[in-house]
């Protein structure tokens, strides 16, 4: 099962060593991780994706708080939340398949956010699932780099 | 400008600041990085500085401290090495929840990450360690600091904490000598209210025919003994406590039935097994003690601790409540009714009597488990007792009884080798008129052995018992019922002449091997408040029983009578 936690912490170095640290320590492993500063300078925001069972993601949200840096943790469950994740990708291209690419990219609403003689590089951002469902696409063409960001996510409002 | 305007270094801030909280004594070694902060602690009248000859032995002895007083311990040392030093004493209070206060110096904050002269990342290394850590890299902060650090170390589930300062942040101006806004949340360090179903949780306990208490080391942080006492006494309900609640329930008392886990006796095993009901009060079903799906699998279990973390973590319970311990304990009691539990009672007596603590004193050895029973009449169960890790310390949790909290000091969590003697050292310190007895064997003497000068320089009465198998006897032990008598590493065949040793540093010393020895043995130990080393040869074969093996359950316990049975003894 995978949870993303969303966990605020207060802005200043170390902190991610003492979260990631936290996850270590269990042999967790971290599938994305994420971090950025809220609205407020002093709070940043990290979401964090992990596979386990309940129980187990249960105590590391519990050691979480523990963490006097640690403000917040929430546990969102994939179906009510908007999670997006940034990737860059070099595509190789030929005159023959370049239209098709373009066309596809369309599809996905990706942009081409640059291109040389043999290659695309795309941006294409989307949940986790859309995202791997491009990168497939893409595989056929053969894929030079990709650069992912990880997931950041918000509940829905409702 | 104002007098509160006026600049300080922020070394003379740290000083006022320790005088400020009512520190009034540390252990520490200094060295370069710490220079600034050690040249202002020469002019403070008010805090004692002693100087230990490891920084191991420096922050056990601020546990021994802290755990004897329930105040805060505070260890220095410098950067470095000094510094990587505290890394097994750290690890130590902060498995057996100790609130410790460790200060170390750190190269200038220019050379940070330069891999500079005795350098050393101790904000890195000590992240999973403590409970909360800081490099200070400005003097103005250094307020802020102080107060987060020591809410944090004694607030909660407390634990250790550690501050680390540059040398230029020691010596950089500040005016600002008070924190202004707290970083952390107020849950850091102040009480939770109560959460949890009390109704629910008494209702169960006074339906319960067979109930036990299951007391840990949070009972005694939480200073809960006499609540614990009048729960028990009004609802006859038997205690049992882990290797670190010795002590917050009377160990004479008629409803005490000794030790649980690995070691524990015989009646304590048998009656997790036979409860319907048992109340986990501040322990962590540690697993030494509690092995998942199998404890207590019969009973209904219920828990309460400061500690969210700990529920459900490696048992699952039927009940939990979250707070602190006394606090919980005083409103719940009154919903706790008197239920005549005799029977349970007779029962736990009988088994009491048909599996008693065993051992064979026929031969003319002496036995250690004989030594301490008489050690624990002659001392009237009076003494602070500190131990090492080993046989010896499971002998003196079986047959060193305590009817107070606070006065048992072992490591039971990390199982630290060399935490004894210093431990007792800063136990005497807090505790000038105490006794102070550290029972250590003749491996783990060696780890801190140092410190013998720390007793001699300040001259301090520590009692120090060493039983001497000539053996790692622990490692023995399990290699004689594990791994078919391979003693491997586990012979010395070689030990320092230990009452020599203890003349060397005017310490007065005996060594005793017979039994027809014990009492004069006893009596020179004891006697007036001067610094003791005893050494008492054993057999090297003497084991610890009962044990249940590492791994099992209640249900694989081995008693002495089993032993005897398989030829294991
Ligand atoms: C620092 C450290 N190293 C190793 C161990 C593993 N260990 C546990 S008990 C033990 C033997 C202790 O021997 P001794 O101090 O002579 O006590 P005895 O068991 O003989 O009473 C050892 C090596 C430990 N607990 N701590």
């Amino acid at each position: 099962m995978k949870h993303i936690l969303k966990i605020l912490v207060n802005n200043h170095p170390g902190v991610m060593s003492h979260v990631s640290g936290l996850f270590t320590r269990r042999s967790y492993n971290i599938d994305s991780i994420a971090v950025g500063v809220t609205d407020n300078p002093e709070i940043s925001s990290m979401v964090i994706v992990v596979k386990g069972d309940d129980s187990v993601v249960e105590q590391v949200k519990r050691q979480l708080l523990k963490l006097p840096d640690v403000i917040d943790v929430e546990d969102l469950a994939y179906h009510d939340c908007i999670s997006r994740e940034l990737v860059l990708v070099v595509v190789q291209c030929s005159d023959a398949n370049r239209t098709e690419i373009i066309s596809i990219c369309e599809v996905f609403q990706a942009r081409i956010a640059d291109l040389t003689k043999t290659t695309f590089t795309i941006e294409f951002s989307g949940n986790t699932r859309q995202v791997n469902h491009f990168l497939e696409m893409m595989q056929k063409y053969g894929i030079e780099e990709i650069a992912r960001t990880g997931q950041i996510a918000l509940r829905y409002r409702s | 400008m104002s007098k509160s305007e006026a600049k300080i270094t922020g070394a003379r801030l740290m000083v006022e600041l320790l005088e400020e909280y009512g520190v009034d004594i540390v252990f520490g070694y200094p060295g370069g990085a710490i220079l600034p902060f050690y040249d202002e602690l020469y002019k403070s009248t008010k805090i004692k500085h002693i100087l230990v000859r490891h920084e191991q032995g420096a922050i056990h002895m601020a546990e021994g401290y802290a755990r004897s007083t329930g105040k805060l311990g505070v260890c220095i040392a410098t950067s470095g090495p000094g510094a990587t030093n505290l890394v097994t004493g750290l690890t130590d209070a902060r498995l057996d929840s100790v609130p410790i206060l460790a200060i170390t110096g750190q190269v200038a904050t220019n050379a940070i990450g330069t891999d500079a002269f005795q350098e050393a990342d101790i904000y890195g290394i000590t992240i999973p360690i403590t409970k909360y850590n800081a490099l200070i890299k400005s003097a103005d902060d250094i307020a802020r600091h102080f107060e987060e650090a020591t809410l944090i170390a004694l607030g909660g589930r407390p634990g250790p904490v550690l501050l680390d300062f540059p040398k230029d942040v020691q010596t950089e101006l500040t005016n600002v000598r008070k924190s202004s806004k707290l970083k952390i949340n107020p849950r850091h360090y102040q009480k939770p209210p109560i959460g949890g179903d009390l109704d629910a949780f008494a209702a169960a306990l006074n339906k319960a025919k067979r109930p036990l208490l299951y007391v840990g080391g949070g009972a005694i942080n939480a200073n809960a003994s006499k609540e614990i006492r009048e729960l028990a006494e009004k609802g006859n309900i038997p205690v049992t406590t882990t290797l670190m609640g010795i002590g917050a329930f009377p160990g004479t008392h008629k409803l005490a039935v000794g030790m649980l886990g690995m070691h524990g006796t015989a009646y304590a095993n048998k009656a997790v097994l036979e409860c319907d009901y048992i109340l986990n009060l501040g322990a962590r079903f540690d697993d030494r003690v509690a092995k998942p799906g199998e404890f207590a699998e019969n009973a209904v279990r219920a828990h309460i601790d400061i500690d969210t973390a700990e529920f459900n973590k490696r048992v699952s319970v039927d009940h939990i409540v979250h707070g602190d311990l006394k606090e919980v304990l005083k409103v719940l009691i009154p919903k706790v009714e008197k239920v005549d539990r005799s029977s349970w009672l007779e029962y736990l007596d009988t088994i009491r009597k048909n599996h008693p603590l065993e051992f064979d004193d026929s031969s003319d050895s002496i036995k250690p488990q004989a030594f301490l029973q008489k050690l624990f009449e002659k001392s009237k169960g009076k003494a602070i007792v500190s131990t090492d890790v080993g046989q010896h310390q499971m002998w003196a949790a079986q047959y060193y009884l305590f009817d107070e909290a606070n006065k048992w000091l072992t490591s039971g969590g990390l199982g630290t080798m060399g935490y004894g003697l210093p431990a007792a050292i800063g136990a005497k310190f807090g505790n000038p008129n105490s006794t102070v007895i550290c029972v250590s064997g003749d491996g783990s003497i060696q780890m801190n052995i140092q410190e013998l000068a720390t007793i001699a320089m300040y001259k301090k009465g520590v009692k120090i018992l060493i039983f001497n198998n000539n053996f790692l006897g622990m490692v023995r032990q399990w290699q004689e019922l594990f791994y078919e008598e391979r003693f491997s590493e586990s012979e010395w065949n070689y030990n320092p002449d230990f009452v020599k040793l203890g003349e060397a540093y005017s310490i007065k010393g005996m060594r005793v091997a017979t039994k027809s020895e014990i009492d004069k043995a006893i009596e020179f130990f004891l006697e007036g408040d001067e610094a003791r080393i005893l050494e008492v040869m054993i057999p090297a074969e003497e084991k610890v029983f009962p044990m249940i093996p590492a791994g099992k359950s209640q249900k694989d316990m081995i008693e002495f009578s089993d032993a005897i049975r398989t030829g294991k003894k």
